[in-house]
């Protein structure tokens, strides 16, 4: 949960910005798109390093998992909004900062929002995971565990278990996403969907 | 009214009628360059409209009406020439882009409002950033402007939850509340049925009379250009120059009924050919909505 919220306070905001300015994309876009790829088990070691203990690790991996999808959604939602809206509210007389607030934030949000639903499946993911690895209790250990002692049952169990948890969070971000997007529920609804 | 082609480079007044909302174009050229290959959307085009004037603009698509109507409003830049607004300079050789300002709002092809605000919330906008009016006083002369043009009921509904025809008319009531020196319209009807459009013209001429603003209005529809008209101003296919201007001198307020009259008939045929000749020659062409 700490995972996500971190990535989420950091990815929104870098994938806003990214798609905002150009000059910011420059910089940040290849950086960003080389360090995407690389798997997070594949950060397992480097994290053991940097960090001490044995949460942190897992939170480290968690949070990296959110944070490259949070910040691609983020940057895709900005770049979807039609010009037109950038136009109307330069016409209006907004200054940057209302641009930014008014404009870009609200209009990346179906985007962003889509995004938080994939990342908090891949937080999920890379916990499960590091568990899996390293752990000690939690329901990745369990898995791994019941395997060993061939208890398949409690193997099973462990994984529905899990499947219910993603689904949960994931309708508990999609629920929040609908009661900050109102207007885009209702449009939607007129349509029949 | 003639207007003659104006090769001066005077830097005073315009000769169109001073008040508010003048707008001089002087020889004015845009070249685009996209990929390498200039394009020239609009060619040495001159004009005067006057303070309070209703200025349709008639021209094939593709003619580079709306490329003149973007540099206006400060979206795009001018290669050559001057526009003035009133005694002001807008853009010219030493500053091609003019400032995007509430003195010139757009009203836009398929709409922008703000989806993910209210309509009251839209309207309000351009007063609140401006710094004019407080947020509650934004919030109240919104529901007034909105009260005049029938949107009162609709009010705290958003874009996606009405019809066009609402949405349309309560983003040129957020234009006006900005007390605009003049409205840029682009196409703004075009994507709805006949009827719709007639209720349209009525309320934006009924919008009109009450506040005298100046407006530029971009157009395909002859009929409705005439309708809503002092001037129709038809475009010659890309690049773009005044090809004829008609004056539209049939007395306000107009309604419906003025479209089955003779006077009205009479300017249809007046500029009915210069239209066509137009349109058939940007057919060959090819033409495509440029920006």
């Amino acid at each position: 949960m700490i995972a996500f919220t971190l990535a989420t306070g950091l990815g929104v905001p870098l994938g806003l910005f990214m798609g905002w300015s150009r000059k910011f994309k420059d910089y940040a876009f290849p950086i960003l798109e080389t360090l995407r790829p690389i798997p997070i088990l594949a950060w397992v070691p480097l994290a053991i390093i940097m960090f001490s203990g044995f949460e942190t690790p897992i939170l480290f991996l968690a949070t990296l998992a959110s944070f490259f999808v949070t910040s691609l959604n983020a940057m895709l939602g900005v770049e979807s909004i039609d010009e037109s809206y950038f136009r109307a509210a330069g016409c209006l007389g907004s200054k940057k900062h209302h641009v930014f607030w008014h404009v870009v934030v609200p209009g990346a949000m179906p985007f962003i929002f889509t995004g938080l639903q994939i990342s908090i499946g891949v937080a999920w993911f890379s916990l499960v995971a590091a568990e899996m690895i390293s752990g000690d209790y939690g329901l990745g250990y369990m898995i791994m565990d019941s395997y060993m002692v061939n208890k398949y049952v409690s193997m099973v169990m462990a994984m529905i278990s899990l499947g219910f948890v993603g689904w949960g969070t994931s309708a508990m971000v999609r629920w929040g996403g609908n009661r900050m997007m109102q207007w885009r529920v209702k449009a939607l609804a007129l349509e029949g969907r | 009214m003639a207007v003659k082609e104006k090769k001066t480079t005077r830097k005073t007044a315009s000769p169109a009628v001073k008040g508010r909302g003048a707008i001089s174009i002087r020889n004015v050229t845009k070249i685009y360059d996209p990929e390498g290959v200039n394009v020239m959307a609009v060619d040495n085009c001159s004009l005067e409209i006057a303070a309070g004037e209703v200025c349709m603009i008639v021209g094939p698509s593709g003619c580079g009406k709306t490329t003149l109507l973007n540099v206006i409003a400060g979206f795009h830049p001018l290669t050559f020439g001057e526009i003035y607004l009133d005694d002001d300079l807008l853009c010219g050789p030493d500053k091609t882009l003019a400032d995007q300002g509430a003195d010139r709002m757009v009203v836009f092809q398929n709409g922008a409002l703000f989806p993910w605000k209210s309509l009251i919330e839209n309207v309000a906008y351009g007063p609140t950033v401006q710094g004019i009016l407080s947020k509650s006083d934004a919030r109240d002369k919104a529901r007034d402007m909105l009260s005049e043009a029938g949107l009162l009921d609709v009010a705290d509904k958003f874009p996606g939850e009405v019809s066009s025809g609402m949405a349309r008319r309560a983003e040129i009531v957020r234009a006006l509340i900005n007390d605009p020196k003049v409205l840029l319209l682009d196409e703004p009807y075009r994507a709805m049925d006949a009827l719709t459009k007639s209720i349209m013209h009525e309320a934006l001429l009924e919008m009109y009379d009450r506040t005298k603003v100046t407006i530029f209005f971009i157009t395909h529809d002859l009929e409705e250009a005439i309708f809503l008209g002092d001037r129709v101003v038809v475009m010659t296919t890309r690049p773009a120059k005044t090809k004829k201007i008609v004056d539209v001198k049939i007395p306000r307020p107009r309604d419906y009924k003025l479209l089955s009259s003779e006077q009205f008939r009479l300017l249809v045929e007046e500029a009915k050919d210069a239209v066509h000749e137009e349109a058939i020659k940007a057919f060959e062409a090819g033409e495509r909505e440029l920006a």
